[in-house]
């Protein structure tokens, strides 16, 4: 079949089943979806990244609070223990089992910080009109390289499971640090909803 | 959304990159003549459409399947209590949840633990052995079966996390206290190996048939 008569830059190859499409440029709340099999392609620009970079700074904060607030703390009998997230992730740092705990706390605290920073890295001159800074395209590969290991919303329904099961032997309550890690939950969940990487893509290569 | 416009241009017959002499970026979408290497806007490898990259998810998965067993039969958690100890595996915690009657929670980690692992070898060796044996091109149900494998496949990290803060959290001396277990570890490398399993399945593999009219 022939090549479109289009220039390569205008087309997007969906990446979930190699469809091409002509696009053309959105307005403010319009999005695209592949024709084919419904992959999200593009949403709006400039609000998304306004949006993007405000919930990927709230995240970060929340990220502050969940690590240095005391998260749950368990009394029986007269004894009590308070835990931090920190705490719970050393939890397997003795013997064989060390390099898990070195795993938890990547997934649940490094990567999703680590995909905020470079998010911002990456949005933070687009959005402002000016080209992208350097390495802008690595940082924002680094970030969607680690979207599938951030794991903070599974270790929350984690702790809702351990709460359960201590139920019966010992009374648990709730620090602040475990109300930062439900709201960045749900900061993490919008911001998502707001990005598109084709946009993002584009305007890195054109700035 | 009643709002969402596509405005992308949608012909009678879906024409694909291939289909045009074009290799497309699996990362950022940007389409390039056939034969480019490298993805210019991104960085990210370019390779065409082919099943050269099963070889990697049956490597994965099989390694998976390896460190699936260990998880399941060795003990997840110790738990002493006052003098008397004893230990669970995975299955062992679903059976206690159920004698305490919390059948929400047995449910969740069941689905989790056992269901989800088991499902997601199967989904992604039917993946992978039915490439090329579509009776017809574009199935939807195949995009469908991957896109649920790719983002419930993380979720089977929860009984690890619940290990994690369990042992943390219950250390009050000789009244209560729990340890990990070495299934832990062996079931969150098994869901690792899976997740980078489903991750190097290419999706563009479900739809190689030639393209035809998109569906109503
Ligand atoms: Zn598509
Ligand atoms: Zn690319």
């Amino acid at each position: 079949m022939p090549v479109p008569p289009v220039p390569l830059d205008q087309l997007i190859a969906c990446p979930c089943c190699d469809a091409l499409h002509h696009a053309t440029v959105l307005g403010e709340t319009e999005r695209a979806a592949c024709v084919r099999c419904g992959t999200l392609l593009v949403t709006p620009r400039t609000r998304s990244f306004l949006h993007v970079i405000a919930l990927a700074f709230t995240a970060m904060i929340l990220m502050v609070g969940a690590v240095f607030f005391p998260f749950l703390t368990i009394s029986a009998k007269g004894l009590s223990h308070a835990s931090s997230v920190f705490e719970a992730a050393m939890a397997f740092s003795e013997g064989i089992l060390a390099p898990l705990s070195l795993a938890v706390l990547l997934v649940i605290v490094a990567m999703p910080t680590l995909r905020f920073a470079a998010l911002i890295y990456t949005l933070w001159p687009l959005a402002n009109g000016r080209p992208a800074w350097r390495h802008a395209a690595r940082a924002f590969r680094l970030a969607e390289e680690l979207q599938p290991w951030s794991m903070a919303e599974i270790f929350i329904i984690g702790t809702a499971v351990a709460l359960v099961k201590v139920a019966g032997l010992a009374s648990v309550s709730l620090g602040p640090a475990f109300w930062a890690f439900c709201a960045l939950i749900i900061v993490t969940a919008l911001k998502n909803a707001f990005m598109s990487k084709w946009t993002i893509w584009r305007a890195i290569e054109q700035s | 959304m009643a709002r969402d416009r596509t405005i992308l241009s949608a012909p009678e017959t879906v024409l694909t990159a291939r289909d045009a002499g074009l290799t497309g970026c699996t990362r950022c979408g940007r389409v390039w003549p056939e034969g480019t290497q490298t993805c210019g806007r991104c960085g990210a490898r370019l390779h065409p459409v082919s099943t050269a990259g099963l070889q990697r998810v049956w490597a994965w998965w099989l390694a998976g399947l390896i460190f699936y067993i260990p998880a399941n039969l060795y003990p997840m958690l110790r738990t002493a209590t006052l003098g008397s100890s004893q230990q669970n595996t995975i299955l062992g915690g679903v059976v206690e949840l159920v004698a305490h009657h919390n059948y929400l929670v047995a449910g969740v980690v069941f689905v989790a633990s056992i269901v989800i692992p088991i499902a997601k070898f199967f989904a992604i060796a039917y993946l992978a052995l039915s490439v090329g044996h579509e009776r017809r091109a574009g199935s939807h149900p195949h995009l469908r079966l991957y896109e649920v494998v790719e983002f419930i496949g993380r979720w089977s990290m929860i009984d690890v996390f619940v290990v994690a803060i369990l042992s943390a959290l219950v250390q009050l001396g000789a009244v209560a206290s729990i340890h990990p277990g070495p299934a832990a570890a062996s079931f969150a490398l098994s869901v690792a190996f899976t997740m980078l399993s489903a991750q190097s399945f290419d999706p563009r593999l479900i739809w190689r048939g030639p393209a035809q009219a998109k569906d109503p």
